[in-house]
């Protein structure tokens, strides 16, 4: 949808809004914030409840009905989170291969999406289509095939097996390659005509211009690494390897088979935090990195 | 540095495998630029105008024929080492960078002997910029800049390397008719004081010959004439290049040459000698006609333009190939709008005749 017919409707919009009399226009505010109310709600509901159990006592987080305020604030549980957990560890796992699998996977995107872009060579298009297709299958059905080839790799209880499966993705490729269609080829000739190669190109002109895209992708990768767990439960689940996930899904439940809930909520917090704030200040990026390509103009 | 070009022709294969239809471009096109000259490449779309400077500039390789940069043969090296300077119609800014780091990015990739140190590319981007006036401008990024400011940075991009030719692709064609005024001249201005041989396309007539030493119009890849522009104009060397040039353009009519007079109709309206008897399509200058109440040439008057300095006199004819003729003439001549026919004389210097078939000049 172009600006100009987007500027239409929200006109048209208010015009509708500015024509209802007085009392009907405070009611339908007042329905939209109303809705707009319940759905935060919705959302953050989650958050708070996670908040307040991992202030509570485990025979307070048991109590029935709940208690929407702890009785008895626990910052300790914080504290047990840590040591029991091994959290420190978890962490650096996940960071480790949050930001090798990013920085590669970046590296890959980069550029296959110049290649598809950019470059002339036979069957372009053909190499293009079978790589979209790709993506009609879901990512489950990889699973089996891949935990049989990696186990033939000999790769079981390594960061590889957490990283090498997952650096390609099509998705990412295909929204660059669109970001770098965008830019206009007299660009490229300028550059040409500059004295600058191929490579050099890429680097000071199509990656600065495609930043917000890279910025995109950067995060989401980092989310994926952060959130995986079936993948590493099933390839590298000791200890040396654990990610967070696994790490929180484990290490709270007692000898007696029993889970310390509050301590484990204490633990999600704590992992929760990184990401959450990487998408408070970055998810302008995330949105228009995501929205931008593939609309011209 | 004068340029040569050589047989340059240049074929794009069909794009559909099916049909075996290739396009030619450029074909056959021989012609010598002189050094520090500005020259104009004028045609219509798809003449082939932006190719010849595209192939000149090294971005398009000729199918055949050679290019020489004075006695360089320069066909098969690759852009950025002729020495060339390129500004595109959209010219093609890097957006992401400040005027002055788009000034610089032709200098950093400088290799080898030719590199530079910090300060001498700084120094010789200011020097660039203050050529073109906007040494002011140089921390903004072009998304801050009007048009023509932009034109203008591109410009001191394409010369901030010194090149021994500058290339112009449209450069005009994206600026509202005033900053097109003037930035025509202080293209010319910026030629003059560089003396940088300098090949500018255009589809606008009035552009190229308002500030060309040279004008070569082109159609259909096939080079039409090169002359300087009033030579051109008041020579055209057939039908195609007369119909080009000039606003309001020529009046074309059918006509006959008939025992040393040619005849427009049924009038016989000026002699012609040595020129056998034959048809012929005409051009006739709108300036070319001069009020005469016994005149030969009798048009039917549709109405009165006024201008101020001129007057404009819309008039038909059945002979006449266009569906108005107009001729300007000085507004001291009162014309009488309620008069249903208007006769003229004309200026045989501003008469044209034209072969029917081959559309070549016919001198008398």
């Amino acid at each position: 949808m172009s600006e100009n017919t987007f500027k239409v409707m929200k006109q048209r919009n208010m015009r509708r809004i500015s024509g209802l009399t007085e009392p009907m226009r405070i009611l339908s505010q007042l329905g939209i914030y109303l809705f707009l109310f319940l759905m935060a709600l919705i959302v953050l509901f989650p958050f708070y409840w996670m908040v307040i159990s991992s202030l509570k006592s485990l025979a307070e987080y048991k109590l029935s009905p709940p208690t929407f305020w702890p009785k008895q604030v626990l910052l300790s549980n914080y504290a047990d989170a840590f040591t029991t957990a091994n959290l420190g560890t978890l962490f650096m796992n996940t960071m480790y291969v949050g930001l090798v699998s990013t920085i590669l996977s970046l590296i890959i995107t980069v550029l296959t999406a110049f290649a598809f872009a950019r470059l002339e060579f036979k069957g372009k298009e053909l190499l293009f289509g079978a790589l979209l297709a790709t993506m009609m299958i879901p990512g489950e059905l990889f699973t089996i095939t891949n935990y049989s080839t990696v186990i033939s790799f000999g790769w079981l209880n390594t960061f590889t097996v957490l990283i090498v499966p997952f650096l390609v993705s099509i998705f990412y490729i295909y929204l660059l390659r669109q970001n770098f269609l965008q830019i206009p080829n007299e660009l490229y000739l300028a550059a040409k005509v500059d004295g600058t190669g191929d490579f050099k190109y890429l680097w000071k002109v199509m990656v600065p211009l495609s930043l917000p895209t890279l910025i995109s992708i950067t995060i989401l990768k980092m989310m994926g690494a952060w959130n995986s767990y079936i993948w590493p439960r099933l390839v590298a689940n000791d200890d040396a390897h654990r990610m967070i996930t696994n790490g929180l899904r484990n290490a709270f439940t007692e000898t007696t088979g029993d889970v310390n809930y509050p301590v484990q909520m204490a633990a999600v917090a704590l992992v929760s935090l990184p990401l959450f704030l990487v998408f408070v200040f970055l998810r302008k990026y995330i949105m228009s990195g995501v929205s931008r390509s593939g609309i011209k103009g | 540095m004068k340029i040569v070009l050589e047989n340059l022709t240049k074929i794009f294969p069909s794009r559909n495998k099916k049909s075996p239809d290739e396009v030619i471009a450029v074909n056959n096109f021989n012609f010598e630029i002189p050094d520090g000259k500005l020259i104009g490449l004028l045609g219509p779309s798809g003449c082939g105008k932006s190719t010849t400077l595209y192939m000149i500039s090294g971005l398009q390789k000729p199918t055949g024929g050679k290019i020489y940069f004075g006695d360089d043969d320069v066909t098969e090296v690759s852009t950025e080492k002729r020495g060339i300077g390129l500004v595109f119609q959209n010219y093609a800014l890097y957006p992401h960078l400040t005027v002055r780091q788009n000034i610089l990015f032709p200098l950093q990739n400088l290799r080898g002997a030719d590199k530079m140190t910090k300060d001498d590319m700084l120094k010789r981007a200011y020097e660039v910029a203050k050529l073109v006036q906007i040494e002011e401008l140089m921390d903004r990024k072009p998304s801050e800049l009007s048009g023509g400011q932009q034109q203008r940075v591109a410009i001191a991009r394409a010369l901030v390397k010194m090149p021994r030719v500058l290339l112009l692709d449209e450069p005009l064609s994206n600026l509202d008719a005033r900053l097109r005024l003037q930035t025509r001249e202080e293209i010319r201005r910026i030629q003059k004081e560089t003396k940088i041989t300098t090949v500018f396309v255009t589809h606008d007539q009035e552009e190229a010959m308002s500030i060309s030493d040279l004008i070569v119009v082109m159609k259909l890849g096939v080079l039409q004439q090169i002359g300087a522009p009033q030579d051109v104009y008041d020579e055209p060397a057939n039908l195609f290049v007369a119909k080009f040039l000039g606003t309001p353009p020529i009046n074309v009519f059918d006509g006959a040459v008939k025992g040393g007079k040619l005849y427009i109709g049924e009038d016989a309206v000026m002699d012609v000698k040595n020129v056998p008897d034959m048809p012929v399509t005409v051009g006739i200058r709108p300036e070319g006609f001069v009020l005469d109440e016994n005149g030969p040439f009798k048009c039917r008057l549709s109405n009165v333009e006024v201008m101020g300095r001129d007057v404009s006199i819309v008039s038909t004819h059945p002979a006449s190939l266009n569906p108005i003729i107009r001729s300007i003439i000085n507004a001291d001549n009162k014309v009488d709008a309620a008069k249903a026919e208007v006769r003229y004389t004309l200026k045989p210097h501003k008469v044209f005749l034209f072969d029917k078939e081959t559309e070549n000049r016919i001198r008398f």
